[in-house]
């Protein structure tokens, strides 16, 4: 039979995902075997570099940030595309020039909305 | 036959079977070695586990003192802890096996120091290097330097000197990987890590007005007896 060319992927695959399950199939044993799990509040404390711990390791980010990716958007990302969109402007079909112009009012209509609220102060 | 042949020496005790473990050491040395001339290698889990283990301690990657500085030419080329497989330094006290106390522990850093070595993860082992870590050195009558590490934590090799070189760090690590290679999996001598009562953590000292709070673990450590008492 015919060997696919990328048929040693597959195998890559196999040996990716059975060679963690065995890693922790065999810390699985010998834990129930010989070492006994000694967990603690002081062990699992959040690593700080040996001081003493201020809070969970999970936190939360604030979500204040969206205001800087939206203005991100709207002054960064828009270049890349308003570029090539005014190059090739004259040899645009009607479909392409109708698709950017639906771009740039939905970015243009967070740009109206960030202006009165007034976040392009600069407090 | 002469009658002044001596007679063969009497066989040595065969080690006892260990008890629910298989297949560990109820061959003597002088039969495994037999074998091992045959080119026959026998071994055992505890064995292999102790040989991966020893040939692969990961020390803790910080630094007290001027120890520190011996430890960290330990590591270069001209010592090469490298080829003990002992180079990985971690950052973290998650992925480490060793912890080398090197150097002056003061009052303010010892809880920092126990709450790391709780940290980690067992089987864990403790170097104090130099004579501060062991005993407080040249500052043992200063009034912030805490009077050995082993007054908190469970110490496995005190390496003396002031500071050591990196030739005595190795030899400690050598005298470590043959203490591992001699541990126990199971039975009344196991090791440390395989006993569910010996303790994971260590409580933490707090930097208290005058002292450390509490000043000792009296669980590791006792004083010693005053000697000499008429």
């Amino acid at each position: 039979m015919h060997e696919h060319p990328y048929g040693f992927l597959a195998l890559f695959l196999g040996v990716a995902i059975a060679f963690p399950l065995i890693m922790l199939g065999v810390a699985w044993l010998w834990v129930r075997f010989f070492q006994p799990a000694k967990p603690g509040a002081r062990k699992n404390a959040t690593y700080e570099c040996g001081l003493a711990p201020s809070g969970d390791s999970w936190i939360q980010f604030k979500a204040h940030y969206y205001l800087y990716a939206i203005l991100f958007l709207i002054f960064d990302v828009e270049v890349l595309f308003l570029l090539p969109f005014a190059v090739a402007f004259t040899g645009l079909s009607t479909g392409a020039l109708f698709t950017m112009l639906v771009f740039i009012l939905l970015l243009v209509e967070g740009l109206v909305w960030s202006w009165q609220r007034g976040y392009l102060e600069w407090k | 036959m002469s009658e002044s042949a001596p007679a063969p020496l009497p066989a040595p005790p065969r080690p006892e079977r260990t008890e629910g473990f298989p297949a560990a050491g109820n061959l003597t040395d002088v039969e495994r070695e037999e074998l091992r001339r045959h080119g026959i290698l026998l071994t055992s889990l505890e064995e292999l586990y102790n040989w991966g283990r020893s040939n692969s301690i990961w020390p803790l990657q910080f630094g007290l003192a001027c120890c520190a500085i011996e430890m960290i030419a330990a590591a270069t080329a001209r010592f090469d802890i490298a080829r003990f497989g002992a180079e990985i330094f971690r950052p973290s006290p998650r992925q480490a096996d060793l912890m080398i106390v090197s150097g002056t522990v003061t009052k303010k850093m010892a809880p920092q120091v126990v709450r790391l070595w709780n940290q980690m993860p067992e089987p864990k082992y403790c170097i104090a290097m130099g004579a501060c870590a062991i005993s407080g050195g040249p500052f043992k009558q200063g009034y912030n330097v805490l009077k050995g590490i082993d007054r908190f934590i469970p110490v496995d090799i005190y390496i003396p000197g002031c500071p050591p070189r990196p030739e005595a760090l190795l030899h400690g690590l050598v005298q470590l990987q043959a203490q591992i290679k001699g541990e126990k999996l199971k039975g009344p001598d196991a090791a440390r890590h395989t006993r569910p009562e010996e303790p994971s953590e260590f409580p933490v000292p707090e930097y208290g007005a005058h002292d450390l709070e509490p000043p000792k673990n009296p669980a590791v450590w006792t004083p010693p007896e005053p000697q000499g008492k008429a």
